[in-house]
């Protein structure tokens, strides 16, 4: 693996191995009064993000610190990006300054692949840390972490996210990697929400979350923006709530080993109730402590075990 | 665009002096000044139309002379250029009813000087320069200048085309009389890049344009239907989370315009038509004109027949454009539509880009792509080699049809004895490797880049005098 642009096409196998590793990474940190291993020492990551964003770019400085590596974090408002600089630029000078790997956030689609190729020849890795409406691989990766934590194994689970498929890089990203690890997918929206084409997608589709949710083992809630109102993808905030919103009596049609969860930021008394958020079979909170390690086993695939291994 | 009466012979009185509203008249000659002696060509071993035995052609100021079997046509005086087409084909000089030459303001992607070097060696004797310069072309000063540049470089006929609204922002009408009764003789009016959306404005225009013999160019995307839009509406858009551009928005408008073009009784031009769907609304429509179906006339660009969406994986925005790569399917209707006649033409939208305009993430990316040198040898390939049109119908779409729909007297002729000398000559048998580096453009972003292409042009002919031959161009003064 040289870079981790996206699950789409991502080999089961090696999404495996950093599934593995990720479990390696918490066992070894679990109990650890100083939670830092030495592997990344003398590496540089460099994240850059161009949307605002809490956990992803948290959870990336914290997967690196924690292998030792130095971090280094730019945001496009207190950078050469608020002066005009193209992304382009902004890549090379990021990998001229020594950058082993940098971790991109950025509103445009396929930004991730065109830095990639941007950076190709440099030795510098790329991580897509989520680009415009395409990707967000190293979130599925953690909510495969967290699924498989939770239910032992993926194939055969029945996993359904609801919400805004359309605009959301995360089901774009799970309904790759979760297809491809051999889980049946079950995409619940209204119409306006689902992209076109999505019939040549591996999922099901339905436009009923009470019809679908007895029979699934894991619900995935996608966040609803506000601003998609203006586009008239659907009337209110109201009417959203009250036909996709995860509320309790709704939780309560799911099997009691089903699991909940959710990408964030939530917005609660939208898309999920306060307490389904809070219940035990939520799993929001592991899925953000998962984070690090998966981003742990992701850096480590990249950059300390690129050379024995040399996937993709 | 442009209108009337014969170009390149001479008229004495311009329409500078007439009113202007509803210039009726002169025009826009074309390109010369007035008959002077442009010496005499004689084009050897060519192939008219692609049928039959080769014949030999004399041009003596600018007009063909003589017709003969080989050998049989004698270089009359001492000035005569000899062209041996070696067996390939002669056609008349194609016309082009959609380019963008960048000048003014873009002078860094391409000029009036690049874009025409490029258009002679595709194979164009007359070009139209879409509007959306900086400053725009919505009043005379500019289309003048663009009409001025284009004498002065005298490699092609280049023919403005005056913006519809002012400023391109489709609220208030640009003064089309005045650009139409200018030096520049404005025959051909859009907005292209931008859709004259506004229903009202869109009435108006034709209703007005019918005064003038002009045609109103649509750029056809219905702007509330492609907020954000950046790829063909489909499972490939979907997949590379890339907002989709549906071609409902395209088709929807079309059918508006044929409706309100038949209504005012006006001309409709649809450019650069993209989907299926649109060819089966011109279908419906063009019957519907009360002056006949030619009234309502339509272009397909080369890339919308060869290049699908397929190409978006990797987001190499060389092949973003606007409207999109659509599907398979969609290329294979027009190619059909386009040898039915229900499109009546091949355009290029030709898009000259600055590298750091391309060489971007998809959504900074401007849309696109060079056009002038590849248009026959993608023709050729999508159209010719399959079976749908002969030379024949090359020539048609490529330019008979254009010249007859922007109004070109001395444009699109039969190849025959008296008619203006415009001619291409084509290798058919050459195959070529598309570089975007060796292209004459000053941008270079061809979407064929690498790719190996059949035909190729030879030569190039405007009104007697040979403009390019192989690579090379011949540009004189105006």
């Amino acid at each position: 693996m040289r870079h981790l642009l996206g699950t789409d096409g991502l080999d089961p196998a090696v999404a495996t191995q950093v599934l593995d590793s990720a479990e390696t990474m918490k066992q070894t940190l679990l109990g650890r009064e100083v939670r830092k291993l030495p592997t990344l020492r003398g590496r540089t990551v460099i994240t850059v993000f161009y949307e605002n964003s809490t956990r992803t770019r948290v959870s990336f400085e914290l997967a690196g610190k924690w292998m030792s590596a130095d971090v280094v974090n730019v945001s496009a408002g207190g950078s050469s990006v608020g002066k005009g600089e193209s992304l382009r630029d902004t890549a090379l000078t990021l990998s001229a300054a020594g950058a082993d790997c940098v971790v991109l956030r950025h509103p445009s689609s396929g930004s991730a692949h065109r830095l990639a190729s941007w950076l190709d020849g440099t030795g510098t890795a790329v991580i897509n840390a989520g680009d415009g409406m395409h990707e967000h691989p190293t979130q599925a990766l953690l909510d495969a972490a967290t699924l498989r934590e939770r239910l032992g194994d993926i194939a055969g689970r029945r996993v359904a996210i609801v919400g805004d498929v359309l605009h959301s890089r995360v089901a774009r990203s799970n309904v790759h990697l979760l297809a491809a690890l051999g889980a049946e997918v079950v995409v619940v929206a209204p119409p306006t929400l689902l992209p076109a084409g999505i019939d040549s997608w591996p999922v099901t589709v339905s436009h009923s979350i009470d019809a679908e949710l007895p029979a699934v083992d894991a619900v995935m809630m996608l966040r609803v923006q506000a601003e998609r109102m203006h586009g008239a993808f659907f009337p209110s905030a109201r009417e959203y709530s009250v036909g996709f919103g995860l509320t309790e009596a709704r939780a309560a049609l799911l099997a009691e080993h089903a699991v909940v969860l959710h990408p964030g930021p939530m917005m609660r008394g939208m898309e999920i109730a306060a307490p389904v958020a809070d219940a035990p079979s939520s799993a929001i909170a592991e899925q953000v402590r998962n984070g690090v390690h998966v981003r742990m086993a992701i850096l480590y695939h990249l950059l300390a075990a690129g050379a024995e291994e040399g996937q993709q | 665009m442009t209108e009337q009466d014969a170009g390149g012979h001479e008229e004495s009185g311009r329409s500078d002096d007439a009113p202007p509203v509803v210039p009726t008249g002169a025009g826009r000659s074309a390109g010369g000044d007035g008959p002077r002696d442009r010496g005499s060509v004689l084009i050897t071993n060519a192939v008219p139309y692609g049928e039959g035995d080769p014949v030999d052609v004399l041009t003596v100021n600018g007009v063909i002379a003589e017709i003969g079997p080989v050998g049989s046509v004698r270089a009359s005086g001492e000035a005569t250029d000899v062209l041996d087409a070696a067996g390939g084909v002669l056609l008349p000089g194609f016309v082009d009813l959609h380019t963008h030459l960048r000048e003014p303001g873009r002078e860094d992607a391409e000029t009036v000087r690049s874009g025409a070097t490029a258009a002679a060696l595709g194979g164009y004797t007359a070009v139209f320069a879409m509007a959306n310069t900086d400053p725009v072309a919505d009043n005379a000063l500019v289309t003048e200048h663009v009409w001025r540049a284009g004498r002065q470089v005298g490699l092609v006929d280049v023919h403005p085309v005056g913006a519809v609204t002012v400023g391109l922002e489709g609220a208030k009408l640009a003064e089309l009389g005045t650009m139409a009764g200018s030096a520049a003789a404005v025959r051909v009016f859009s907005d292209d890049g931008h859709c004259v959306d506004d229903p009202l404005i869109m009435r108006r225009a034709l209703e007005y344009s019918t005064a003038l013999d002009a045609v109103i160019a649509q750029h056809a995307e219905e702007p509330r239907l492609t907020a954000g839009a950046q790829a063909h509406e489909g499972e490939r858009a979907a997949r590379l989370g890339l907002a989709g551009w549906p071609s409902s928005a395209e088709e929807s408008i079309v059918a508006r315009d044929c409706i309100l073009a038949a209504h005012a009784g006006a001309r409709l031009h649809v450019c650069h038509v993209s989907t299926e769907g649109t060819a089966d609304v011109l279908r419906w429509g063009k019957p519907r004109h009360p002056s006949g179906p030619a009234a309502i006339s339509a272009e397909v660009t080369p890339h919308h027949l060869l290049l699908t969406d397929e190409r978006l994986t990797g987001y190499d925005p060389v092949n973003k454009v606007n409207p999109p790569l659509r599907t398979s399917s969609d290329a294979a209707a027009l190619a059909d539509a386009l040898a039915e006649g229900v499109i009546d033409c091949v355009a290029t939208d030709h898009a000259p880009h600055a590298v750091q305009d391309k060489d971007a993430e998809w959504a900074a990316a401007r849309p696109g792509m060079l056009g002038l040198q590849t248009a026959l040898s993608v023709v050729v390939r999508t159209m010719l080699r399959p079976g749908l049109l002969d030379w024949r119908g090359v020539a048609r779409v490529m330019s008979e049809r254009p010249a007859e729909i922007a109004r070109l007297p001395d444009q699109g002729r039969p190849i025959e004895v008296g008619e203006p000398a415009n001619l291409a000559i084509v290798d058919q048998d050459a195959e070529w490797t598309v570089r975007g580096a060796e292209l004459a453009s000053i941008a270079s972003n061809t979407p064929y880049e690498g790719m190996r292409l059949p035909a190729k042009v030879r030569a190039t002919v405007l009104r007697g005098r040979v403009t390019a031959r192989d690579t090379a161009t011949s540009p004189t003064e105006g």
